[in-house]
C-alpha cells in the first residue's frame, strides 16, 4: 500500500508540470494582457506596468521565474486583486468551496444511493418510476436555473433563508447553495446506483443469499450494496473534484466567495498568476481524489489489491 | 419500509411542484393585482425624496458590482473601487450631492488670474482615522507617488495638467520636481501647464487622495487592509473579505464628523444584476448598484416607488475603421449608415431600459453645456432614410452591388440585441449585408485597437470628470481611445486651443464648435447616452442622484422603518 501510494505521488508529478507548461504558454497565447483596457494606456505607464510585474522578459525567462518561485511554495501576486497575493486568495477561497462541495456531495451519495436502491427493489413500480422521472428532472435543469427558482421560493417569497451571500459560513447561508448543488449529484447518482443495482441483484452471489434463505434485509445490505456501490464510488472521486471546481455558477449566484469564481474571473481578467495558481492547485486535488478513490475502491472490492 | 418509501417519492414531488410553482410565481402573480399596472405608463422617477425620523441603527448595505481590484487610491480604477474610496478618502475638493464641487480637504483656494497657480489652505481640523493632522505634505505626496512610474498606476495621465506630470510618467524626470509644492504645513501651491477649467474638479478623483507622507512607499503591497490602511474621509475600513463583503464604519476624526448620519457601510460585491435584486428583494440590501436590464418592465411595475433612472455621464456609440476600406474616405458611406439607424427604437423599443436616444457626443445632462446641433436628430424618419439612399448610391452601392460589412461587439445580451437591431435597419433601409462578430472582451479589444479585421465597431465611455472635455479629447489624433483612428488637424486644434482658454463662456463655444466638427465626419455613431437604474428602498433618506453617479454614504440617513 504504501509503496503503491509512493508510485502514484511520483507519477502525478510530471502530470502536474505537463499541465503547469500547457497552463503557462495557453494562457500567454491568448489575445489581450492583464493590463489591456479601452482606453490604450500610454506606452511609458505600460512600460512601468510590465516592468513592475516582469512581462517584460522573455517568456521563457517568466516561465524559469515562475516555477522557481512556485517551487518555494509562492504562487506570486494577483494582477487583478492588486492587494492580495495568489496564495491569500486560495487560502481563502478553498476552505470556503471545499465546505460547500464536501457537504454537497456527502448529501448527495446519502439521498442518490438511497434513491436509487429504493428504486431498484421496487423495479417498475410506481416509486421506481417517480424516483427516476425526478432523477431525470434533476439532472436536465442546470444549477442556473434551480439556484435562481429556490432563492425566489425560499428567501424572496417565504423569507425563511437568506437569498445570498457567506455571511462568515453561518448555516443557514449555505443551505441553499449546499442544495443546489447536491441536487444534480442526487439525480445521477441515483440512476448510477439503480442501474447497478439491478445487475447485482441478479447476479449468482445474491441468488445463493437468497436460496440459503437470508432475509431480505441482510441480502441488500451484507452482500447486494457493496458490490452496487463500486460505479458510485468510482464516480465520487472525480464528481467532488468537478463540485468544488465547477461551483463557479452557484458561487456568482449566491455572492460565495469560493475560488471558483477566481478561476472564471481571472481567466477573463488576464490575471495570468491568480489562473496558474487555481490550475495547479485544482490539478493536484484532482489527482489527490483520484487516488483516493483507487484506495477505496481495494477496500470494497476484494479483487482488487496493492 | 413501505412508508418511508412514499415519504421520499412525496418529497420529490413536492420538490418538483414547488420548482414549477417558483417559475410563474415571479411574473404572474403579482400583475394581476390591480393598480400596479399603471405604473407601466407613468414615467419612471428621476429623483427621490425620502425623509422621516432617524433609524436607531445607522446601517447601510450597498450592491457594489464586481469586486474591487485594490483600495490603494492611486492604482484604482473602475466604478466599484470608487464607491469605496470616495467614502474612505477625502481630496482637496469634494462633491455636494448634486455633484457641484465644494470645499473638501481644503477649507478655501485662489486661483491666479492667468488659471496657472492654485494655492489650497489645507483644512486645519483635518484628521486621518488614527487621529493624526492631515498635512499640505499629505497631500503632495499622494499626487507624487500617483505620478511615479515605481506605483504602476493606470491612471496617472489624468494629472498630466499639473506642471511635469508627464515628464515624471515617462522617467525623464524626478518625483520631487512635480508642479505640487508645499509652502508650509496647511497650504499647497499646484502648477498647471495651462488652465484647466475642470481642475477643482479633478481633484476629487482617487488618484489625487492625500497619503500619510511615506506611506506604502512603492513595494509594500500589504498596506491597503483592514488593521493598516489610514483614511481621511467620512469612515475607515474595518473589515475586507474578498468577494463577501467589504465594511467602513465611521472615522470619529473625520473634520465633519457631526453631519455624517452612517455608523457602518457594508459594501457587497455582486456582479450578477438578477443576483443583486433578489437579495435586495429580501431586504438584504437598502439599495442596488444597478438592475438586469432585462427586468426593467417587471420593476417599473411591481417596484415602482423605490426605483430612480437618473442620466449618467456616458455614451453608447458604434465606430468605423476610417484606416481601411470600405469606411477610409467614404463619408457619404459613414453618413447613410449613420441615418439609416433610428436610436428612437433601439433605445425605447429594442432596449425598452430608459436609455436616451442619441446623436451628438457629448453626453446629456453635463452642467452649463448644450450639444452642437446634429442635424440628423431634427429630420423625420422618413426624411434621414431618403438621405440615407441617396447617400449609399453615392458611396457607390445599391441593391444589386450591396455592401457588406461586419459589426465587432463583445459578447453580451444588449450588445447582441443592438447589432441585431442595427443589422436589421440597414438590411431594410439600405439593402446592406451584415455580419455580425462577437468576441470575448480582451481580443474584441485587442481587434479593435489593431483596426486590421474590424470594421464597424461598438463601444462605450464613461466620463472621468463632468466636463464635455472628458468626451472630446476622446477623439484626438494621439488618444488612447480614439479606435476608429481618426484624424482632423482641425478638430485637434479645437482641443489645444480649448485646453488653453480661461474664459468659461469663450471655452464653452469653442467646444460646441470642435462637437460639431467632430460630429460633421462621421467618425462615430452615437447610439445612446447612458442613464442608471437602480433601486433605493423607502428607508434610505437623502438620497440624490448626480451625473457621474458619486454617491457618498455620509449624505445618506437610515429612516426610522
Amino acid at each position: 500500500m504504501f509503496k503503491y501510494s509512493f508510485k502514484r505521488f511520483l507519477a502525478a508529478l510530471p502530470t502536474l508540470l505537463v499541465l503547469m507548461t500547457l497552463a503557462f504558454f495557453m494562457m500567454r497565447a491568448a489575445p489581450g494582457g492583464p493590463f489591456d483596457q479601452e482606453k490604450t494606456l500610454p506606452p511609458e505607464v505600460q512600460a512601468n506596468l510590465d516592468k513592475k510585474y516582469h512581462l517584460d522578459e522573455p517568456l521563457v525567462k517568466q516561465y524559469g521565474r515562475y516555477l522557481f518561485e512556485l517551487a518555494q511554495g509562492d504562487f506570486g501576486p494577483s494582477f487583478q486583486y492588486k492587494d492580495f497575493s495568489v496564495n491569500e486568495l486560495i487560502a481563502t477561497g478553498f476552505p470556503v468551496s471545499f465546505r460547500l462541495g464536501v457537504s454537497a456531495i456527502i448529501l448527495a451519495f446519502v439521498f442518490g444511493t438511497c434513491l436509487g436502491t429504493l428504486a431498484a427493489l421496487r423495479q417498475n413500480s410506481l416509486t421506481d418510476y417517480s424516483v427516476m422521472t425526478a432523477a431525470m428532472t434533476g439532472i436536465s435543469v442546470p444549477n442556473f436555473v434551480m439556484a435562481p427558482i429556490l432563492i425566489l421560493v425560499l428567501a424572496v417569497y417565504l423569507k425563511w433563508l437568506p437569498a445570498g451571500g457567506w455571511n462568515d459560513g453561518a448555516f443557514k447561508n449555505t443551505i441553499l447553495p449546499i442544495i443546489s448543488l447536491a441536487l444534480p449529484q442526487i439525480a445521477y447518482i441515483s440512476r448510477l446506483t439503480r442501474a447497478s443495482m439491478i445487475e447485482v441483484l441478479r447476479s449468482n452471489p445474491i441468488r445463493t443469499a437468497r436460496a440459503k434463505g437470508l432475509p431480505e434485509r441482510l441480502v441488500i445490505l451484507r452482500h447486494a450494496l457493496k458490490p452496487a456501490l463500486l460505479p458510485v464510488i468510482s464516480y465520487l472521486g472525480p464528481a467532488t473534484a468537478a463540485i468544488i471546481t465547477g461551483s463557479v455558477v452557484v458561487e456568482q449566484i449566491f455572492g460565495i466567495p469560493g475560488l471558483g469564481r477566481y478561476f472564471v474571473q481571472g481567466a477573463l481578467n488576464r490575471d495570468y498568476t491568480l489562473v496558474m495558481g487555481v490550475v495547479v492547485f485544482y490539478g493536484a486535488l484532482i489527482i489527490l481524489f483520484n487516488f483516493l478513490v483507487d484506495l477505496v475502491y481495494a477496500m470494497l472490492d476484494p479483487r482488487i489489491r496493492y | 419500509m413501505n412508508r418511508i418509501q412514499h415519504l421520499l417519492v412525496l418529497c420529490c414531488t413536492l420538490l418538483l411542484v414547488t420548482a414549477c410553482g417558483g417559475e410563474s410565481g415571479g411574473s404572474n402573480s403579482t400583475s394581476s393585482e390591480a393598480g400596479k399596472a399603471g405604473n407601466l405608463n407613468r414615467p419612471v422617477k428621476t429623483t427621490m425624496v425620502n425623509t422621516g425620523e432617524r433609524h436607531s441603527e445607522q446601517y447601510l448595505r450597498r450592491g457594489n458590482g464586481s469586486e474591487i481590484q485594490t483600495l490603494d487610491p492611486h492604482k484604482a480604477e473602475g466604478v466599484p473601487s470608487s464607491n469605496v474610496h470616495r467614502d474612505l478618502y477625502e481630496g482637496l475638493t469634494l462633491e455636494a450631492r448634486d455633484g457641484s464641487i465644494i470645499p473638501g480637504g481644503a477649507e478655501s483656494w485662489e486661483i491666479s488670474d492667468d488659471g496657472l497657480i492654485y494655492t489650497f489652505k489645507i483644512r486645519k481640523n483635518g484628521k486621518w482615522s488614527d487621529g493624526t493632522p492631515v498635512t499640505a505634505h499629505d497631500f503632495a505626496y499622494g499626487l507624487q507617488r500617483s505620478v511615479n512610474p515605481a506605483t504602476g498606476s493606470k491612471y496617472s495621465q489624468i494629472l498630466a495638467p499639473i506642471k511635469n506630470a508627464e515628464e515624471i510618467i515617462a522617467g525623464t524626470m524626478p518625483v520631487e520636481s512635480l508642479g505640487a509644492e508645499v509652502i508650509d504645513d496647511y497650504t499647497l501651491k499646484i502648477t498647471l501647464n495651462g488652465p484647466t477649467p475642470y481642475f477643482l474638479g479633478l481633484l476629487n478623483h482617487a488618484s489625487t487622495y492625500p497619503m500619510p507622507a511615506g506611506f506604502a512607499a512603492d513595494g509594500d503591497e500589504n498596506m491597503f487592509r483592514a488593521g493598516k490602511l489610514i483614511s481621511n474621509g467620512a469612515f475607515k475600513l474595518t473589515e475586507w473579505v474578498v468577494q463577501s463583503h467589504l465594511d467602513v464604519e465611521r472615522n470619529p476624526y473625520y473634520w465633519d464628523n457631526e453631519n455624517n448620519a452612517i455608523d457602518k457601510v457594508r459594501f457587497f460585491p455582486i456582479e450578477d444584476q438578477s443576483t443583486e435584486l433578489k437579495r435586495y428583494r429580501a431586504g438584504e440590501l437598502d439599495m442596488t448598484n444597478e438592475i438586469p436590464f432585462e427586468q426593467f418592465k417587471w420593476i417599473k411595475e411591481n417596484l415602482y416607488d423605490e426605483f430612480i433612472v437618473a442620466p449618467y455621464l456616458g455614451i453608447y456609440y458604434y465606430g468605423f475603421n476610417l484606416t481601411k476600406p470600405p469606411f477610409q474616405d467614404n463619408l457619404a458611406l459613414r453618413r447613410s449608415l449613420s441615418l439609416a439607424i433610428d436610436r428612437d427604437i433601439i433605445a425605447n423599443k429594442v432596449l425598452g431600459t430608459g436609455h436616451i436616444p442619441f446623436y451628438a457626443w457629448v453626453p446629456k445632462g453635463v452642467l452649463n453645456y448644450t450639444n452642437a446641433i446634429q442635424p440628423e436628430e431634427a429630420l423625420a424618419k422618413s426624411e434621414r432614410e431618403a438621405q440615407a439612399k441617396e447617400l449609399y448610391q453615392q458611396a457607390g452601392y445599391s441593391k444589386d452591388n450591396p455592401l457588406e460589412v461586419e459589426i465587432r461587439y463583445n459578447t453580451s445580451e444588449n450588445h447582441k440585441k443592438i447589432a441585431v437591431a442595427v443589422a436589421a435597419m440597414w438590411s431594410q433601409v439600405l439593402g446592406v449585408k451584415t455580419t455580425l462578430v462577437n468576441e470575448e472582451w480582451k481580443v474584441f479589444l485587442e481587434n479593435r485597437k489593431q483596426k486590421q479585421v474590424t470594421q464597424v465597431f461598438r463601444a462605450g465611455w464613461i466620463g472621468d470628470y463632468a466636463d464635455p472635455f472628458s468626451f472630446l479629447e476622446l477623439m484626438h489624433s494621439n488618444h488612447g481611445i480614439n479606435d476608429p483612428g481618426y484624424k482632423n488637424p482641425v478638430y485637434d486644434d479645437f482641443l489645444a486651443q480649448i485646453s488653453v482658454e480661461a474664459d468659461a463662456g469663450k471655452r464653452r463655444q469653442l467646444m460646441q464648435q470642435a462637437e460639431a466638427e467632430l460630429l460633421k465626419d462621421y467618425p462615430v455613431m452615437p447610439i445612446y447616452s447612458y442613464v442608471i437604474p437602480r433601486m433605493v428602498k423607502p428607508h434610505v433618506g437623502g438620497y440624490e442622484p448626480n451625473i457621474l453617479d458619486h454617491v457618498l454614504s455620509k449624505n445618506l440617513y437610515i429612516i426610522k422603518h
